[in-house]
């Protein structure tokens, strides 16, 4: 097995790093069309949801239910910025109040309200999208681990967060745009952001961002505080009594989930063109587990693998047959965890990787096991 | 209230009751343990010993009474302040982190780097590794650093638990029935372990092992229905009618 040394990308990651590098900035820009890679785009943004999760579930034993909460919230804070751009006077002339956002005019509001006006600022807007999510999740983490609660009972409050979350964005329909969202988005700073060519910059813009998490994610995996979140899932008691306080560990790792996920959701803002309570509350939030249980949840790569196998599944399947889906996703779901609890990683580590090292070693002799090569 | 800061005593325990619905499993307990003494707990199954450290440790709240620690009030404190205060607690039923090398549990139980940056920034430097070898070798598992502690066998589990205790260097050591499940030869070692601990340190340990607790008690402390039953040396606890009648008779 292997030594306790952890550096901090062993040659096994580096290769794994640099086939998911290979996919994302050349394979899919090269044998994708612009609409195309702009659905690959989409899908990426929830991998970072799902890299988050990796670290609070799969290491750490903190399953939350409404990651989608802190996909939106992000995501909100942009769609904001970019309603106010789109709201000009001049483009909303024929409005009884000009200069604020259409459904803020349909709801008969006469004035932008104060918490929206910060959102006229980028640099403001930059901060909210990490911000809010952090700070919202961060009063949840103190909120229910400082009280012990964990489990079931932790998922099953996250869930609920959500729920309340969308009826509450789906009730404000005047401040929020309610159930169709903040939609009609076009420019960042002047720049169109509808064209393919802006579509394909944001999507490698995405890309870059997504590593910047892969490797926070590694970081911490391969630190102290990773080893903790581990020994915390298996043993919460032993971790306290060797002079830990648990629950700060909990919290930091739930903020980190929601920050990732914050950034999905306001680069889902900024490539899809929208956001809308449909991303916030409890069906999201589910399918954002199973993305990383398909793709293992223990391993960071593999949660991206996952989002972007079920998603592109999930289009594939639902172009032809949009009612069976859902029933589609349950049972792959199933499936996963009942033949491979590690996902799509698990098969990777356990059944192609020993071979491709037996096929590497042996040259080429004929192996037993492997199918012969045409 | 007595004087809880007497220098005499490591810990003292006063009229330390706990009530689970009602019911009292440790009823008006005081006992005090001096300065590198080796307290043996012993008693019948259900006595309240278990009860009785998660009392002092912070993991079960006391109803009433006084828990103090070198002159500090442990029952106002939280379970990794008492762990910090030097107070280190090994539970009966081995708790390792079983998918994590012999060398990470270790690791983990150093007294650095406790807080969330502490932990991020953590740096495994020749100090760290220095301590966690030289804790390996006295609990007979240096060959085992890079094992997963999943498949070490149940002794060498408890000594692991026992080396994620010392690592942290306690004043105060409390081990809940540290020989369970060990083979005759696996309860020499420890024996012998435990004596080499035990010299410069307070130790409580619970125990049903006779012998063993023949081996390594400087005084023995006998539970029964949460109330001390009879203390003073092994040979006065044995000859002690009441501890024969409840305990030691069957
Ligand atoms: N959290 C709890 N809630 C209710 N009852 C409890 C709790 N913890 C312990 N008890 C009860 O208190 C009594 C004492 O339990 P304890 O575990 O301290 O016994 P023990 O002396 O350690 O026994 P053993 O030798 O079997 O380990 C038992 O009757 C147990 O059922
Ligand atoms: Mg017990």
């Amino acid at each position: 097995m292997k030594s306790h040394s952890h550096a901090f990308l062993s040659p096994r990651d580096m290769i794994g790093f640099a086939l998911l590098a290979a996919m994302i900035f050349v394979v899919f820009p090269l044998l994708l069309e612009p609409f195309r890679l702009n659905l690959f785009g989409k899908y990426l943004t929830y991998a970072f949801v799902a890299v988050g999760l990796v670290l609070c579930w799969g290491v750490g034993g903190i399953l939350s239910l409404g990651q989608g909460v802190f996909f939106g919230l992000g995501g909100y804070c942009m769609a904001m910025f970019l309603k106010l751009e789109a709201s000009s006077p001049e483009n909303t002339a024929i409005q009884s109040t000009p200069g604020i956002p259409d459904f803020m005019d349909w709801n008969q509001l006469s004035a932008l309200p104060w918490w929206w006006e910060p959102f006229n600022s980028f640099a403001f807007t930059l901060i909210a999208v990490i911000a809010v999510p952090v700070v919202f999740s961060y009063i949840i983490g103190v909120a229910m681990f400082r009280r012990r609660v964990g489990g079931v009972y932790f998922a099953i409050i996250t869930q609920a967060i959500a729920a309340i979350l969308t009826i509450l964005i789906i009730g404000q329909q005047g401040f929020t745009g309610g159930v169709n969202g903040i939609t009609d988005l076009r420019t960042l700073h002047g720049w169109d952001i509808r064209t393919d060519a802006a579509k394909t910059t944001l999507y490698f813009v995405n890309g870059v961002l997504l590593f910047a998490v892969l490797l926070a994610a590694q970081f911490v995996r391969r630190s102290k505080l990773g080893r903790l979140l581990i020994a915390m899932r298996d043993q919460e008691d032993r971790v306290r009594f060797s002079g830990y306080d648990v629950a700060n560990f909990k919290i930091f790792v739930f903020c980190l989930g929601a920050a990732f996920a914050a950034i999905g959701g306001a680069m889902f803002t900024l490539q899809v063109g929208f956001m809308s309570p449909s991303f916030v509350g409890i069906v999201p939030s589910i399918e954002m587990v199973i993305f990383a249980a398909v793709g293992g949840r223990l391993s960071i790569l593999g949660a991206v693998w996952g989002t972007l196998l079920v998603n592109w599944a999930k289009t594939s399947f639902s172009e032809s047959f949009p009612e069976l889906w859902l029933l589609g996703l349950g049972a792959l779901f199933i499936a996963v965890v009942m033949a491979f609890p590690n996902g799509l990683a698990g098969v990777w580590a356990e059944k192609i990787e020993p071979r491709l090292l037996k096929l590497t070693r042996r040259g080429d002799k004929p192996l037993p096991n492997a199918t012969p090569a045409e | 209230m007595l004087d809880m800061t007497n220098p005499k005593y490591v810990l003292m325990v006063e009229g330390l009751t706990v009530s689970f619905d009602g019911f009292k499993a440790v009823n008006d307990l005081s006992f005090y343990v001096e300065p590198n003494e080796c307290r043996v707990i012993i008693g019948p199954n259900g006595a309240g010993k278990t009860t009785v450290l998660d009392l002092i440790c912070g993991r079960t709240r006391a109803t009433s009474g006084n828990v103090a620690f070198k002159g500090a009030d442990l029952l106002k404190m939280r379970e990794d302040q008492i762990v910090h205060a030097g107070v280190g607690r090994k539970f009966q039923t081995p708790s390792v982190y079983e998918d994590l090398s012999v060398f990470a549990n270790l690791e983990l139980s150093f007294p650095k780097g406790h807080g969330v940056f502490g932990a991020l920034f953590f740096k495994r430097d020749d100090a760290v590794k220095a301590r966690i070898e030289e804790i390996a070798e006295m609990i007979f598992l240096s060959d085992h650093l890079s094992q997963k502690a999943a498949f070490l066998s149940h002794g060498q589990k408890q000594w692991l638990e026992i080396g994620m205790l010392l690592i942290q260097d306690p004043e105060l050591l409390m081990l809940d029935e540290p020989v369970a499940g060990m083979s005759v030869a696996e309860r020499k070692k420890t024996a012998e372990l435990l004596n080499r601990i035990i010299a410069d340190r307070s130790v409580i340990v619970i125990e049903h092992d006779m012998g063993f607790v023949a081996d390594i008690a400087t005084r023995v402390t006998v539970l029964h229905q949460g109330k001390v039953l009879s203390e003073g040396s092994m040979e006065h606890v044995q000859n002690d009618p009441r501890v024969v009648e409840v305990y030691l008779g069957h």
